[in-house]
Parts: C-alpha cells; structure tokens; sequence
C-alpha cells in the first residue's frame, strides 16, 4: 500500500466509494495553526469521517483505514477505529502482523504502531512471542535503543513468562542462600562488564541497582570493592569506581589500607586529605568530575546523616 | 559519556555506536564552543543573544500557517498551539485580540461533546491533547479562554481514562504510561479538579516505574528516561506523594544526565538533545526545591501536607518562590560560599551567616551556566531552536529548549517576586524569560490567574 502518489485512483473516483459522501473538515473559521494538506490526504480524511461517524465496520472501511494511516500514522482515532472493524470482521490478525511490519522502519518511533502491535500480539497470545521477539530484534538492527521496541519486547517476555521467571528465581535463592554461587553470577557478568569498559556508567549502575534492596550484602561482598580498587589503580574513568565507593562508605563498608591508597594517590599534593575517606573521595571528585561540582559538595555536606542512616540500617540487619 | 577514554587493559579496542555517535556530536559541539572562544567579547555577547524578533516571527507564522509536511501532526494540533503560545508567553509577549480569539475558538473544536479534547475537530479525545489544549487556554489567559474550559465533562473523561493499574489510558483503547498519569493530573490540578478517585493508585504506578537506575521509566520494566522522569516526579509531587520515591537515587541518576556538551540526555549514554533541557533540567529545578524545602526545616515540608496544589497553601509557594532576600548577598560572597576560601562568613557584616548558608543549599545541582550555553550556541537557529547542531528546528523543541531555559535562569531562585541576579543569566540580561511553574510547565503568570479563575471546586 505504499504506492506512489501517480498510482492512486482518487476515491471519488472508485465505484466501491460511489454511494459514500466524504465529510469536510470542521475546523472552522479563521483556525489557528492550519495545515496545507495535500489533496489525497483531504479526500482520505473525508471519506474517513463519512465511515467513522456512521460507524462502518466493513471491508472497505478496513481498507481506508490503512491509507488513512499511511498518510498520517500517528491518527489513533483512525487506528481505534481500525481495531474496532478488526474485531467486527474477526478478522485474520496474523496478515495484520504484517501490516504493522510493513510500516514499522519508517515509524519505528510511533506511540500508535507500537500500541497497535501489543494489542495484536495479546490477542495472539502466546504463540506470538516467538515473532514479536524477532520483529523487536530487527528494529534493534537499525536502531539498538529504541525504547518502544525495548518495551515491547519487555513487555512480551512480562506477559509470557521467561525474563521475570529468571530474576524472581535468582530472588528467591539468594534469600535462601546467600553464597549461591549460580545466583550471584549476574553480579560476576556486571564485574566482568566493568573490568573491561570501566569507562561504561550502564554496567556500574546496574551493579549498584542488584543491591538495591539488600545493603549488607553490598556493603560485605569483596568484589564490588576489589573492582573500584583495580579501577582506581589505573587511574583513568575514575568517577564511577569513586561514586561507588562513595556508597559503599555511606552504608558503613570499612576500606582496607590499600583502598585507602588508592583514594590518596587521586589526591592533587596541594589539597590534605581528610580522616573521613568519604569527606577526601568528595573532594577528589570535585576535581576530576567539574560538571557536577555543586552535587559533589552537597554530597559531602550530608555525608553525616548518610552514614548515620547507613550504618543504622547495616545494624538492623 | 563521560571517562571515553580506552582503558588501557584493552589490547583490541574497537568504538562502539553508542561511542562513535557520541564522538562526532562532541566534534561539532567544541567546534562550536572553540569558535565562540575565540571570537572578541563583543562578538560572544552577540551570538549568546536569545533571538527574541527571530523566534518571535518563527512562531507567529506557524500559528498561522503550516505546510504539508505537517499532515503528520495532523492529530496533535493543540500540541502545536501549546509549543507555540506557551514559547510566545516565555518570551515575555502575546498574541493580538484576533488571534487570540481564533485559538480560543480553535481550540474549543477540538473539545470532544463527552469531555476532553482531541487532535483535531472530530477526533477522539486524548489524555495529551486535552494537557496541551488546557495548558493553551490558561497560557492565552482571561475570562473568555478560561471559560471556554468544561471542567465537569473534563473531569469525567478523567475518570473514564483512570486504569486498574492506578495510571491512565492516553485514550479509550489507548496506551496506560507515565505520560498520561502526568497529563491527566496536571491538567486536573490547574484546574482544580483532582479527587482522591483520580489520585487513588497513581503513586503505586509511578513507583513501579522507578528503575534500578534511579529515574523513572514510561511503564514498569522499561529503561529510565528522561521524560518520563520529568512526568512521574512532577506527577508525585502533585499528588503530594514524592517522599515515596527513591530521591536520592533519582537526583544522581538526574545530574549524570548532563553531558560535557552542556546540554542533557535522555538516557544513560545516549545523545544530549535540547529538548531535555526542559525534561531533565525542569526535573532537577522540582528536585532543587524538595530539598530547599526540607533544609529549610518547614515543618509542614515533612508531613504529607506539603506541595498540595488542590489549594493555595505556603508549601506550594515554595516552588512558585518566597521571599529570601537573596539580593542582599554580595556576588564576591557568592563565589567564595562553596569553598574553603577563609572567608569569615560570621564577620562580614552585611551577610548574615544563615542567609549563606541558605544561599549554598541554593546552588543548582546541575550546571546551569553549561546549560543556557548549549542552548544558545547549540540549539538556538534563526528563528526557533533544535535539538542539536545538524538537526532541523522545530516547534516542539523551540518550546522546551526555552522552557529549559527558563528553568536554568531561574535555578537560583527561591523568590518569583525579586528578578534573578544578572550572573543567573548567560549573556546578556535581556535574555531574562519570564518565570514557570516548573510542574505544569505554563507561565507563572497565567498559571496564578487560572488558579484563581478555577477556585471554586466543582
């Protein structure tokens, strides 16, 4: 249905259309930000509006509904419409499938397109998942952060089993044994990830946000701070490792003499260092992070309460 | 992304997308920042001017005309008048009576016989179109506008788009996302119709869209985002339930959102892009104020009780800005407040020592100053804005650049009544725009009197 605009026959030219009259845009007089359509968008539109308000729910309504759409795909009028003449003619939502593909390269940002997809999918039901994860996969293609494509596919492991079953299952080992080795492995793939782009913020926030809700284990497991030692080390794409560290001492972590190094040796010579590690990391980070300088100073100024808070939490578990 | 250098435990080190994309918007970036380095100061103060004149005349002939490529937009019409009328009001001007009157009459036919307003005369109603249209209408301001609004029919279509979830659907049949929680409560606030049944499970959804980033994403499980961020904490704050997120972590994933370009991105290592000047930078001016408010010891700041806005309320005043007389703190004092420079706070006698301690707290926690540089030198054109160099301008980023930067200039303030200080504004004064409330994202202005207009409660 793309056809160029020379292969289009006007609808006011087509026998099917002869008994309809295409209902005119009221926008009336004098409208603010007014839109130049083109002719074949105008006549789409009217005849659109004739079907709509007589609610038609037939195969050429069906039909109109996708030039309407090709014109303008972020219509969700046009689109209700369209699910609604779907489920009337009961019709086949597989060939709808590739309705949806067929427009999805160049709308792959469209809020309708990917609404309409999901509510085909679900009526699919599972035997969809299998598509739906390859169609997201071939967006990715073109396009590896499209957050729509990215929802979706989210959205297709959610609702048909898969992606959470794994996460509740890791869940509920770690709470029953917390030296479940095969548990923490997603902690060693986000290690592993650091070690070798420690430049890449993605893989330390997902480190810190698998502790989210169990701060002891953050604060006692060796590896989450064996990495910012080694980081610190280098001494290059230090930032994260210190904000890390940063937390890790809010939450009562104890550093070790080398840590301690580590911090001091980021230290300019003319600047003393503190007593308080997590007072010098703050200073340290004003420095090498200048952008966030104002954050950095406010952080140091709640550092008592933070450590107090932490170390309180760190008690009651 | 910051720290792009390759670490050298890498022997065979290869660029990824996300870092080849990022190198060659931070070329054309410096590129621009080198040149404007290098130019005498007269020359810097000319291309830091806001374009008043050209923006002006950019959006007059859009409210006017639009070409065919604009079919596209067909069903986001009101959007249109709100980017445009809300752009038209930060730059501190307003349309002529006729005009004025063709929007308002404009825009009533888009209003849906069963409540809420469409893309266009005819279409569906829509949780966005209906923000927009509203937002248009108090922007535009006056009797004749304001009353055109049908609060009772509004406030039904609320309820029928109210989802199991606790959130919204964008329309009948329509996606459930943060985007329409936030329209549907911000629209109902200013015009003060929220109920404890549109309220009811809102704050349950948007804490569930809360990652393990910190910010908050459109629907359960998907990426943090800046958008989305700016909906739910706006939307929390409006239902008066913005202790139950995670703040903190919200706040760090907030300020990382700013590049060295200056500008914000929407998401973890992805590209700045002006429009998230408004998203991000809005969201950390709401962030700024949550903090002001508690540091400040207001008592009522920490019962829930606090950032109501179903009423007028001192707590609500606060983020419209009270009086703090920090005109009285000296801009040397104001350099030196931060470090460890030996000033002796307590002895300089014009500068009471709690005033600078208030001062410090009052620091914006995002640079403000880089922000108003990427969106003079990199977003603004002749005549609207975009959003980064090599991208075309457009009507939508012209608002939200400007609302941006509205946000920038007015980060240091607590106090709507007293102007921002001079060093508030990069380049010339007259860049000044005129003030927001930074929830609903309309000029305090008219927000205030729309405010008034609706206070009666239906």
């Amino acid at each position: 249905m793309d056809s160029d605009e020379d292969d289009r026959i006007p609808l006011s030219q087509r026998p099917e259309w002869s008994d309809v009259t295409p209902v005119p845009q009221d926008d009336g007089p004098n409208p603010v930000v007014p839109i130049s359509y083109s002719k074949e968008f105008a006549e789409t539109m009217g005849y659109v509006r004739a079907v709509y308000l007589a609610d038609e729910r037939s195969h050429r309504a069906l039909q109109l509904t996708a030039e309407a759409i090709h014109f303008n795909a972020g219509n969700y009028t046009v689109w209700q419409f369209r699910r609604l003449i779907l489920e009337a003619l009961n019709a086949d939502l597989h060939d709808e499938l590739e309705f949806v593909e067929h427009l999805a390269s160049k709308n792959s940002k469209n809020y309708q397109l990917w609404h309409h997809r999901r509510w085909v999918a679900e009526k699919l039901g599972t035997e969809a998942a299998g598509r739906e994860l390859e169609f997201t996969k071939k967006i990715f293609v073109n396009d590896a952060k499209n957050y729509h494509a990215w929802s979706h596919r989210q959205w297709v492991l959610q609702t048909l089993g898969g992606w959470e079953d794994e996460l509740a299952y890791c869940d509920e080992l770690l709470e029953d044994d917390i030296f479940n080795n095969s548990a923490w492995n997603q902690v060693s793939y986000a290690v592993k990830a650091i070690l070798t782009k420690p430049e890449n913020e993605s893989s330390w926030r997902y480190l810190r946000g698998l502790y989210k809700n169990s701060m002891p284990s953050f604060v006692m497991d060796r590896r989450v701070s064996t990495v910012c030692l080694t980081v610190l080390t280098t001494k290059a794409n230090c930032v994260f490792a210190l904000s890390l560290l940063l937390d890790l001492l809010s939450n009562g972590f104890e550093p070790n003499q080398e840590l301690k190094n580590a911090v001091e040796a980021l230290l300019p010579e003319s600047r003393d260092q503190d007593s308080d590690m997590a007072v010098t990391i703050c200073s340290v980070l004003e420095i090498v992070d200048p952008m966030r300088v104002n954050y950095w100073r406010w952080r140091k100024k709640s550092l008592h309460s933070e450590v107090e808070e932490g170390v309180r939490n760190l008690r009651v578990h | 992304m910051i720290g792009m250098e390759p670490s050298s435990s890498s022997p065979e080190w290869k660029p990824t997308v996300s870092q080849e994309e990022q190198w060659i918007l931070e070329r054309q970036v410096f590129h621009i920042y080198q040149l404007f380095c290098n130019i005498p100061p007269k020359s810097q103060a000319v291309m830091l001017e806001l374009q008043r004149d050209n923006h002006i005349e950019y959006l007059m002939k859009g409210l006017r005309h639009l070409g065919p490529s604009f079919s596209v937009l067909d069903a986001n019409r009101p959007w249109i008048c709100y980017w445009i009328l809300h752009s038209i009001a930060l730059l501190g001007e307003s349309v002529d009576d006729a005009l004025e009157h063709n929007a308002i009459h404009f825009i009533s036919r888009c209003q849906d016989q069963h409540g809420g307003y469409g893309g266009g005369p005819g279409q569906m109603p829509h949780l966005a179109t209906t923000y927009a249209a509203v937002n248009s209408l108090i922007t535009l301001g006056g009797h004749r506008s304001l009353g055109s609004i049908n609060r009772v029919k509004i406030y039904s279509f609320l309820r029928r788009m109210k989802h199991t979830s606790g959130g919204f659907s964008m329309h009948d049949g329509g996606e459930v996302d943060v985007r329409a929680c936030y329209t549907a409560i911000s629209v109902a606030c200013a015009l003060n119709i929220l109920d404890e049944d549109l309220v009811q499970g809102v704050g349950d959804y948007i804490l569930s869209c809360q990652t393990y980033e910190g910010g908050i994403a459109g629907e359960p499980g998907s990426e943090a985002h800046g958008g989305y961020t700016f909906c739910g904490l706006a939307t929390m704050i409006l239902v008066n339930e913005v202790n139950r997120l995670d703040l903190a972590s919200l706040t760090d994933w907030l300020v990382f959102r700013q590049g060295v370009e200056g500008g914000f991105q929407g998401r973890t290592n992805k590209l700045v892009d002006g429009c998230y000047s408004f998203w991000q930078g809005g969201a950390a001016v709401l962030i700024q104020r949550l903090h002001a408010a508690a540091g400040e010891g207001h008592s009522s700041v920490r019962s829930n009780e606090s950032f109501t806005s179903s009423e007028f309320s001192d707590d609500e005043e606060l983020l419209e800005g009270t009086s703090s007389g920090m005109a009285e703190i000296s801009p040397d004092v104001e350099e030196d407040a931060g470090r460890d420079s030996g000033i002796d706070h307590a002895n300089s006698s014009s500068i009471p020592f709690n005033l600078t301690q208030r001062h410090i707290e009052a620091e914006p926690i995002f640079q403000s100053h880089a922000l108003q540089q990427y969106i003079l030198l990199c977003s603004q054109v002749e005549g609207g804005f975009r959003d980064k160099p090599g991208k075309n301008r457009d009507h939508y980023h012209t608002c939200y650049c400007l609302s941006g930067l509205a946000a920038a200039q007015y980060s240091w303030s607590k106090d709507a009544d007293s102007p921002p200080l001079p060093r508030s504004v990069l380049g010339p004064y007259s860049n000044l725009l005129e003030p927001i409330n930074p929830l609903c994202n309309i000029v305090l202005k008219q927000y205030n009197e729309a405010r008034q207009f609706f206070s009666k409660p239906l």
